[in-house]
């Protein structure tokens, strides 16, 4: 318990939240540099995801990527981006790192999303008359849209926990706080800084999960 | 390598086989100790999931609290659950344990509620016509039954265990994380890459091993009815994966 109320302390004590390694900045540094690369990791897989889906073509591939991914440990690929000469643009080496690992996540998502589409709509759908682009945007989509947003709330969940490893590799965000922790070793300010963590990632997940009771039902309810 | 020798660590090349033939032993050490850890926390992981799992099976009440509170472990980052085991563990091989087991657990418990959900009543019903008693009907008919949906688990927790060893360097417990670490601080690109590789090498043929596991302990699965169990898996498992790729 003393160790708990110390990083209380350390977290309440307003010097703390101040300036540019303050807690404040780091905040805002975790939030845009999750916000940035959650939405080029989306510009980049769903348009992707969302036409081989509709071709249903690429299967293994989105599936496989993803299996890929987990594979490879996220701060080896932070380290070995910071020894290439990615690593001289500052903030760089987080970002395609970031943005590699939110990618596999939201890929398969979307393709399965729009593979479990059940087929007999999308046959209607083409009965009707429908260009493949207005299948894809007008019948697809919408179906699919509750695994697509699963897979974007994956990654975003998953930004916020790279973003942290980032700090071990000299990046920005609140995984700094945690590291200069340790180096200190004051452990109050370790703790205080998983505990911003812990709790920034259990808000982004969320407010996703807030998202997705408030939008409409007609996606879910049709499934 | 046909340049001179030391040459390559010289020029600090990023493939070099001077790096490898002369710090073979700390290569070494560190693989065992990777795979200590990853070994340790995925059976300790297994060994608390699969009794929460079957108590979430027989009590309907329990199984929402239980995969609440796993979801919830999951969420926070890595670096976070070091570092909050931290006051707990101290600065120790355990603490990077406790952290990788806690993840593990979400994965287990989902996968093997799964595969246990999955029993189909007629089997139960026909098994207790045979006059199974609880117990028996969970060790001879659920349990195997679920294996493929909980190895699928145990796949996905012990490749994710095996990356995520690499963020306990910064409490000095990381495996081949430590080398990595070490190799960044004093720009060392052989021994980064060279510890990334047999990273991604343990990760593969660790998968690879639990999958020929899958199959020696789970023959029916491939007998005449492969088709449909398979499309079942794929979509299950695309989910599940994207899931557990994870910092």
């Amino acid at each position: 318990m003393n160790t708990l109320s110390a990083s209380w302390h350390w977290l309440t004590d307003p010097a703390h939240w101040s300036g540019d390694d303050g807690i404040r900045s780091r905040l805002l540094q975790h939030l845009v540099l999750t916000v940035v690369c959650l939405a080029v990791s989306c510009v980049i897989a769903l348009p992707v995801a969302l036409v081989l889906g509709h071709l249903g073509k690429g299967g293994a591939l989105a599936v496989n990527i993803s299996n890929v991914g987990r594979a490879v440990p996220t701060f080896a690929v932070l380290v070995l981006l910071l020894l290439t000469p990615v690593g001289k643009w500052g903030e760089g080496p987080t970002v395609v790192a970031l943005v590699l690992f939110a990618v596999p996540p939201l890929l398969t998502n979307a393709y399965v999303g729009m593979r479990e589409v059940d087929r007999s709509i999308v046959r209607a759908a083409r009965g009707m008359g429908m260009t493949g682009r207005q299948m894809l945007l007008r019948v697809e989509l919408p179906l699919a849209l509750p695994l697509v947003m699963t897979g974007v709330r994956i990654a975003a969940v998953q930004l916020v926990a790279t973003a942290t490893i980032a700090a071990l590799a000299g990046g920005g965000g609140l995984g700094r706080i945690i590291t200069a922790g340790f180096n200190l070793a004051s452990t109050p300010q370790v703790v205080a800084g998983a505990i911003l963590v812990a709790g920034f990632a259990l808000i982004v997940e969320a407010v996703f999960e807030i998202a997705e009771r408030l939008a409409p039902h007609w996606p879910r309810g049709s499934r | 390598m046909t340049a001179p020798p030391h040459d390559c660590l010289a020029r600090n090349d990023w493939i070099c086989g001077a790096y490898l033939s002369t710090r073979r032993q700390i290569l070494l050490d560190a693989v065992v100790q990777h795979l200590r850890l990853t070994a340790l926390s995925v059976l300790i992981g297994l060994a608390i999931a699969l009794p929460l799992a079957v108590l979430a099976r027989r009590w309907g009440w329990a199984a929402g609290p239980v995969l609440a509170l796993t979801t919830i472990l999951y969420t926070i980052p890595s670096l976070a659950m070091f570092s909050l085991l931290l006051p707990l563990y101290g600065l120790s091989a355990t603490l990077v344990v406790a952290g990788l087991v806690l993840y593990s657990l979400t994965l287990l418990v989902r996968n093997i509620l799964a595969g246990l959900r999955a029993v189909p009543e007629e089997t139960r019903q026909a098994a207790r016509g045979l006059g199974y008693g609880p117990i028996r009907l969970l060790l001879t008919v659920e349990l195997p039954l679920a294996l493929p949906a909980a190895m699928a688990g145990l796949r996905i927790a012990t490749v994710s265990a095996v990356s995520l060893v690499t963020v306990g360097a910064i409490v000095g417990f990381g495996g081949l994380g430590n080398l990595i670490y070490a190799g960044m601080n004093t720009y060392f690109k052989a021994q980064v890459l060279t510890a990334s590789a047999l990273c991604v090498l343990i990760a593969v043929a660790a998968d690879l091993l639990l999958l020929g596991v899958q199959r020696l302990i789970t023959p029916w699965t491939r007998a005449g009815r492969a088709r449909a169990p398979a499309r079942r898996r794929r979509s299950r498992t695309g989910l599940r994966g994207a899931r557990a790729g994870r910092a």
